[in-house]
C-alpha cells in the first residue's frame, strides 16, 4: 500500500505522519483536533494530494443531521412532478440525491473524506455516523439499494472541541491532537509560505509573535494563519527587524478583539 | 502483548477498552510500530487515548510500563549512518539452518560487545560485525532468525521516553471537562420537544392526505420544524463555603451553556437578597426584582448552592453575611419570591444529601425548594422534577 509521506507545502511532525499511515492501514477514521490554525482541515488536502486521490469535503454545520450525508429523498419534487406526466415518478431513484458521505462510499476508487467540525452539530451527530463508518455501506430505504465501499475511503474528522464527543464514536477513532507548532518549526512553515524570507527577519517576526502569545492573557491567541499574514503585510511594509524590535506594528493582524490589542500595546 | 500497559492506563483512569487493545495488537502485527519505541508511544496513544486532557496520564501509565528501558533510539541512528542500503541477502534453507539461534539476552549482550569492539567502517557481508546483508545477528537487511534488526527505515523519531518524560501535556488535564457529558445528558433530559419557528418543514402525511381531497391537485401542507428546547435559569452560589465545589459548579455550567440556547445566569453570594451578579467576583450587580420580573415564567429555574449559612442570614434584615451590605427584606422572603415567580424550580446541593438536616439553614431552605444532590443521580432526579407537569 502506498503511503502518505507529506508534501512540501505543509510540514508535519514525524508523529502526525505515522499516525496518518497507521490509520490508513487500520482503516480507521483519524479524529485531529488542535487549537485553530494548526492546519487540522489542511491535512486532509494534503493527503490526498499525496496519494492522488480525490478529496470529498463534508462540512459540517449546526442543523447537519448524518442521515442527510447519505442521501436526501426530494419529496417535494416528486409530488410536484406527479401532476405533469412529463416525467416517470414510479422511478425513485432519480429523485434520491446523495449525500457527501454518500458519495464517498458509493465512489468507484479509493477517496479521502473530510468531515470537517463535526463537533459543530448537535451532540448525537457522531453516534448516528457510527453504523455507516464502521461498515462503511448504507441502505437507501426508498428504493432498496444496498451500497457498500468498494475501497474503504481514508475519512479524517477534525474538531475544535465545542462539544464533548461520545465515547462509543470515539473508540473507533485514532485520535491526534496536533500541537501548536514550536518556534523552530513555525519557522520552517513561514518559510514554505515566504521561501524569499531573510532569516534575521523571520526569526525576529517569529520570536516576537511567541511574545505576545505567551506573555499575555489574551482572549484570542493569534494562530498560524495570523502569524503568516503578519509576516505578509511586514514585508509589504518594508519593516526591518530594528524596527520590529521597538514596536509591534499592525497588531490587528494578529489579534481579533479591543481588549486584546489594548493588552498588548500597554506593554 | 503490554498487556501491564493495558491495565496501567486503566489504573490511571483512561478507560481504554478490550477492542481498542486489540487494535493496537493488529496494528503491531501490521509492523506500525516498526521496532522503535518511539512509534509504538504514538501509535499506542493515538489508538487508547482520545483526548488530549488524558494525554498526561498516558505519559505516567507509559513511563511506569517502559521508563526503565534505555532507549536504543539515538543509537541505531549513530549506527545506521554507517549502513550502506543493499538488496536483501538470500540465503538458502540449509544455510538458514546454520545461522545460530540465540536467545533475546543473549544476543543483546552479544550485541553491545560487537557495537563497542566495532570500528566506523561500513560492514558489507560478514559473519559478525555490524552491518548490511551479514549473517551476524545484528543489522540490516541481512538474515537471522532472532536477529537485531536496526536501521531498516529512515527518520528514526525521538525517543518514547524522554517525550513521556516530559509530560509535555500536564497543563492539558483537564478533569474539569471530563463529566460534562454526563451533566449534558441528564440536563437534556429537560429539553423539550416543541415546534418553533416558521412553517418550513413539509408534513408528507397530510399532504398527500390533502393532495387526494383536492382530486390529485397538488396541496403542500407545512408545519413547523420540531427542535428540542429549554429555557433555563441558572442561579449560582458563589460564597466562600461553596469554594471546595467551585469545579464542579463550572463543569455544570459550562454543560448547561453547551445545550441550553435560552441560558440565563447569576450568581449570588450564599443568600439571594435584592441584587444578583452577572459575573463569579460579584462585581456586576443586576437588581433581583428586575430578573424575576423580565425573565419569563416557563423559564426552568435551578438554584445551586450549599445552602449553608448563619440562620440570621437567612432569617434577619440586614443578615447578609457582607458586613456592609444593607439589605431590608431577609434572605428568605426573596428565596420565596423566586419560588413563585416560576413554575418548575429546584435546587442542586453539592454537599450529601446525608448532611442535610444537620444544618439549620438547608432544612430551612428545603422547605422551599425540592432540594437534589449535585451529582449524576440527583441530576436526574432533579430533572424529571422539572419537566413534571
Amino acid at each position: 500500500m502506498e503511503r502518505f509521506k507529506g508534501t512540501d507545502r505543509y510540514i508535519l511532525s514525524d508523529a502526525l505522519r505515522e499516525i496518518v499511515n497507521a490509520a490508513i492501514v487500520l482503516q480507521r477514521p483519524l479524529l485531529l483536533k488542535g487549537e485553530p490554525g494548526t492546519g487540522k482541515t489542511e491535512l486532509a488536502h494534503v493527503i490526498a494530494e499525496d496519494l492522488q486521490l480525490r478529496l470529498i469535503r463534508w462540512n459540517i454545520k449546526s442543523t447537519s443531521k448524518a442521515t442527510d450525508g447519505l442521501y436526501v429523498y426530494d419529496t417535494v419534487q416528486r409530488l410536484n412532478d406527479s401532476r405533469f406526466h412529463d416525467k416517470d415518478v414510479s422511478d425513485i431513484k432519480q429523485y434520491i440525491k446523495l449525500g457527501k458521505l454518500g458519495e464517498a462510499l458509493r465512489s468507484e476508487e479509493q477517496v479521502v473524506l473530510l468531515i470537517d467540525e463535526i463537533d459543530k452539530a448537535d451532540l448525537e451527530f457522531p453516534n448516528d455516523l457510527l453504523f455507516e463508518l464502521d461498515q462503511m455501506s448504507f441502505d437507501i430505504v426508498e428504493t432498496g439499494e444496498h451500497f457498500k465501499a468498494k475501497r474503504r475511503p481514508i475519512v479524517v474528522i477534525t474538531s475544535n472541541s465545542e462539544k464533548e464527543l461520545p465515547d462509543a464514536f470515539l473508540r473507533r477513532c485514532l485520535f491526534h491532537y496536533i500541537e501548536f507548532p514550536a518556534p523552530a518549526m513555525m519557522e520552517k512553515i513561514a518559510l514554505v509560505h515566504f521561501p524569499n524570507l531573510r532569516q534575521a527577519l523571520l526569526s525576529q517576526i517569529v520570536a516576537r509573535f511567541y511574545f505576545i502569545r505567551q506573555k499575555h492573557d489574551l482572549k484570542k491567541r493569534p494562530s498560524t494563519s495570523e502569524l503568516l499574514d503578519w509576516v505578509q503585510v511586514i514585508l509589504a511594509g518594508g519593516i526591518s527587524e530594528q524596527e520590529l524590535n521597538k514596536r509591534l506594528p499592525f497588531l490587528g493582524v494578529l489579534l481579533k478583539t479591543e481588549d486584546d490589542v489594548a493588552r498588548v500595546s500597554v506593554h | 502483548m503490554f498487556l501491564n500497559l493495558f491495565h496501567s492506563l486503566r489504573r490511571h483512569g483512561v478507560s481504554v477498552t478490550f477492542n481498542e487493545w486489540l487494535l493496537l495488537q493488529q496494528a503491531l502485527s501490521e509492523n506500525l510500530a516498526d521496532s522503535s519505541l518511539t512509534r509504538f508511544y504514538y501509535l499506542a496513544r493515538a489508538i487508547m487515548v482520545k483526548t488530549e486532557a488524558h494525554f498526561d496520564k498516558f505519559d505516567q501509565a507509559f513511563l511506569e510500563c517502559f521508563g526503565h528501558i534505555e532507549s536504543s533510539d539515538e543509537l541505531l541512528r549513530a549506527i545506521e549512518e554507517h549502513l550502506l542500503r543493499m538488496p536483501p541477502l538470500e540465503l538458502s534453507e540449509e544455510e538458514k539452518r546454520m545461522v545460530e539461534a540465540l536467545d533475546l539476552e543473549e544476543l543483546q549482550r552479544r550485541f553491545l560487545d560487537q557495537l563497542r569492539s566495532q570500528d566506523d567502517e561500513p560492514h558489507v557481508g560478514g559473519n559478525k560485525a555490524i552491518g548490511v546483508r551479514g549473517r551476524s545477528p545484528y543489522g540490516a537487511w541481512g538474515y537471522h532468525p532472532a536477529g537485531v534488526r536496526i536501521g531498516q527505515r529512515e527518520g528514526r523519531l525521538r525517543s518514547a521516553i524522554q517525550i513521556a518524560e516530559k509530560r509535555t501535556f500536564k497543563n492539558y488535564r483537564d478533569d474539569l471537562a471530563l463529566d460534562t457529558r454526563s451533566m449534558k445528558t441528564a440536563l437534556s433530559y429537560i429539553r423539550q420537544v416543541v415546534r418553533e419557528g416558521p412553517k418550513n418543514s413539509l408534513d408528507v402525511d397530510s399532504t398527500i392526505d390533502a393532495t387526494c381531497r383536492n382530486a390529485g391537485e397538488l396541496e403542500f401542507i407545512w408545519d413547523r420544524a420540531k427542535k428540542k428546547r429549554i429555557k433555563l435559569l441558572l442561579l449560582m452560589d458563589a460564597g466562600g463555603t461553596m469554594s471546595p465545589h467551585a469545579e464542579l459548579v463550572s463543569r455544570l455550567f459550562s454543560a448547561a451553556k453547551d445545550i441550553v440556547k435560552d441560558l440565563q445566569f447569576y450568581y449570588f453570594h450564599n443568600c439571594i437578597y435584592q441584587e444578583l451578579y452577572t459575573d463569579i467576583s460579584q462585581m456586576k450587580a443586576v437588581s433581583t426584582r428586575k430578573v424575576l420580573d423580565q425573565t419569563h415564567r416557563d423559564y426552568k429555574v435551578i438554584l445551586v448552592g450549599d445552602a449553608y449559612m448563619a440562620p440570621s442570614e437567612l432569617m434577619s434584615p440586614n443578615g447578609a453575611i457582607d458586613y456592609w451590605y444593607r439589605n431590608d427584606r431577609p434572605g428568605i422572603e426573596w428565596l420565596i419570591d423566586v419560588r413563585k415567580r416560576f413554575r418548575k424550580v429546584i435546587w442542586l446541593n453539592p454537599e450529601p444529601n446525608a448532611w442535610w438536616h444537620s444544618v439549620p439553614s438547608t432544612r430551612m431552605v428545603q422547605k422551599i425548594f425540592p432540594m437534589f444532590e449535585l451529582t449524576l443521580e440527583g441530576m436526574r432526579a432533579g430533572a424529571r422534577a422539572l419537566i413534571k407537569q
